[in-house]
């Protein structure tokens, strides 16, 4: 079977800085792939060699069998590749409901339609209450942005990435910022959601073991720039030396 | 506000700009062909700043093409219909914005407010030097041009802006409202709003950043030049002050006045202006300090200008009522 989302031999200096050296990894249909690592460990270069941002310095990326070296962001959204970030990426002043119609709009290539009205398209506004409802933010269509709480927010920024029926969906620590509370309520929605919304293969980036341990099918560990480790979950943690080069000193136990 | 609300408050206006002439005395009149010049050009203009993000400290190049194009249509090219030079100097200066706007809307912020002042002030430039192509500081002559193919020749030209052409202003000022209002209600207008508030998420949504920045930087180009040419063709001249950087302060003052973030702010603001420009100058020669005191006032005070303000009142009316 072939991958949907890969690197072969992956390199990205800046400089002097090496990065990432000879990474090589791949998410197949139905995967969860999670990217670990202590920080500095190379994650945030390979989210943004996988996101078509960057360009490698050495080896190819490729999404679904074509390269997407430096496509860019409009790019990658054509081809079926979204993003969630870090950092809650919303649009403050507009409503919840516009937000997803504004992903969905752009999904249906529709963007340059200058004179149609907003209102008038129901195939659009089905489409939109279709994914708020998925979210759980079918009372908040109306709502401001701006004025969600972070929980909200930040399904809310998923949410528009969702809209765009994407095939892989790359999430960046997707429960950074919100409660420990509200973290496995939010990744059980965006499972659920990959799930009804056809997306095939998920990329997390994630810090919180508990839920790598979790959610996980695959876990990819990075250190110093390579890749210390690809593993199904169950045998990745059964090694303790991995885990602890992994975590670091972050957890003490 | 809801837009049945949007719709009435639009009705209403329209129809007091209607009996105007009927009720005003005749210099007033004439005094709101310069607002429907700006509020047609200001439209345009709240397409880049209240929707894009992208405030234009150069907008009055566009106003100047607009006057230039019709001065030279009409004294040069000897064109006759208004209707035609407006067609000609919007597309003229659609074209000019392209590789202008191509350049700029790669910045934003307080870069993007410099480069277009720069070409702005090139402009006023060439406009005040090159005497031979554009006359210089005595700048060139608009003709009297028809309007709908009727030359209305038994008005004399004061007669004249105060009746008909007062009205074909109106309707000019409708029309591109209508235009405006699909625009910014419409898929490209949501993007606009998208990118405005937060690009690079808009750029993973698909969204074209650069390529809709500069949409909206022609669209509203092409409505400054048609502004400019009912100012033009008002005074009968096409002068070099018309592009001058203060007249683009000026365009910027009457859309922070009426509140950019409405779709109506910047006609009010332009209204408003024009109405009080003309007031305080007859009161007093500090007029510029007194224009300036209230622009301190509104940002400070009323960051949502007129239009924010009288929103705010009416909520609060509809609250205590219920």
């Amino acid at each position: 079977m072939s991958a949907l989302l890969e690197t072969r031999k992956v390199g990205k200096s800046f400089g002097v800085l090496r990065a990432l050296q000879d990474v090589s990894m791949a998410v197949h249909e139905d995967e969860l792939v999670s990217v670990v690592g202590p920080n500095g460990a190379g994650k945030t270069t390979l989210v943004n060699l996988l996101t078509g941002l960057l360009e490698p310095s050495s080896g190819e990326v490729l999404f679904m069998g074509e390269t997407i070296a430096g496509v860019g962001p409009v790019g990658l959204a054509d081809r079926g590749l979204a993003r969630a970030f870090q950092l809650i990426q919303i649009f403050p002043k507009l409503t919840v409901k516009e937000t997803i119609a504004a992903a969905v709009i752009s999904r249906r290539g529709e963007r340059w339609r200058l004179f149609s009205r907003l209102t008038a398209n129901d195939a659009v506004d089905a489409r939109v209450l279709e994914v708020a409802e998925i979210f759980g933010l079918t009372t908040r269509l109306e709502h401001i942005g701006g004025t969600l709480s972070q929980g909200e927010k930040k399904l809310l920024d998923v949410a528009s990435a969702f809209a765009l029926d994407p095939r892989v969906i790359l999430l960046d620590e997707p429960t950074s910022g919100v409660s420990t509370g509200e973290k496995h309520g939010i990744m059980k929605t965006l499972i659920a959601a990959a799930k009804r919304t056809g997306v095939k293969g998920i990329v997390l980036v994630e810090h919180d073991m508990d839920l790598v341990a979790a959610y996980s099918s695959r876990i990819i560990a990075l250190s110093e720039g390579r890749v210390l480790a690809d593993l199904p979950t169950d045998r990745f943690f059964a090694d303790p030396h991995l885990i602890e080069t992994v975590i670091g000193k972050r957890r003490g136990n | 506000m809801s837009r049945s609300a949007n719709a009435l408050a639009a009705l209403c206006g329209i129809v007091a700009l209607a009996i105007l002439p009927r009720v005003a005395p005749a210099y007033y009149v004439g005094l709101m062909i310069p607002f429907y010049g700006y509020a047609v050009a200001l439209l345009g203009f709240n397409l880049l700043f209240g929707y894009a993000g992208l405030l234009s400290f150069g907008h009055a190049m566009f106003l100047g093409v607009g006057a230039y194009g019709a001065a030279i249509m009409s004294s040069r090219l000897g064109v006759r219909s208004f209707e035609l030079t407006l067609v000609a100097v919007m597309a003229a200066s659609a074209l000019i914005a392209l590789p202008i706007g191509a350049l700029c809307v790669r910045y934003i912020g307080i870069f993007f407010g410099m480069l277009t002042l720069a070409f702005g002030m090139l402009f006023h430039s060439f406009l005040f030097k090159f005497y031979y192509l554009t006359g210089g500081d005595s700048g060139m002559r608009v003709a009297r041009m028809t309007i709908l193919g009727l030359d209305f020749a038994r008005y004399n030209k004061i007669e004249f802006l105060a009746g008909p052409f007062y009205y074909y202003c109106l309707g000019l000022l409708v029309v591109a409202g209508l235009a405006m209002w699909r625009i910014v209600h419409s898929p490209f207008g949501l993007h606009l709003r998208a990118l405005r508030d937060n690009p690079r998420k808009a750029e993973y949504l698909g969204v074209h950043v650069h390529h809709f920045r500069l949409a909206a930087f022609v669209i509203s180009s092409a409505l400054g030049a048609a502004g400019g040419a009912i100012l033009g063709f008002r005074v009968g001249l096409a002068d070099p002050e018309l592009v001058y950087w203060t007249q683009s302060g000026q365009l910027v003052f009457m859309a922070v006045l009426g509140g950019f973030s409405n779709f109506f702010g910047p006609i009010i603001g332009a209204l408003t202006f024009t109405l009080l420009q003309d007031q305080l100058q007859s009161l007093t020669e500090y007029w510029r300090f007194v224009l300036g005191a209230i622009l301190a006032l509104i940002v400070i005070g009323f960051p949502e200008g007129i239009a924010g303000l009288a929103g705010e009142l009416a909520r609060r009316r509809t609250r205590s009522a219920t």
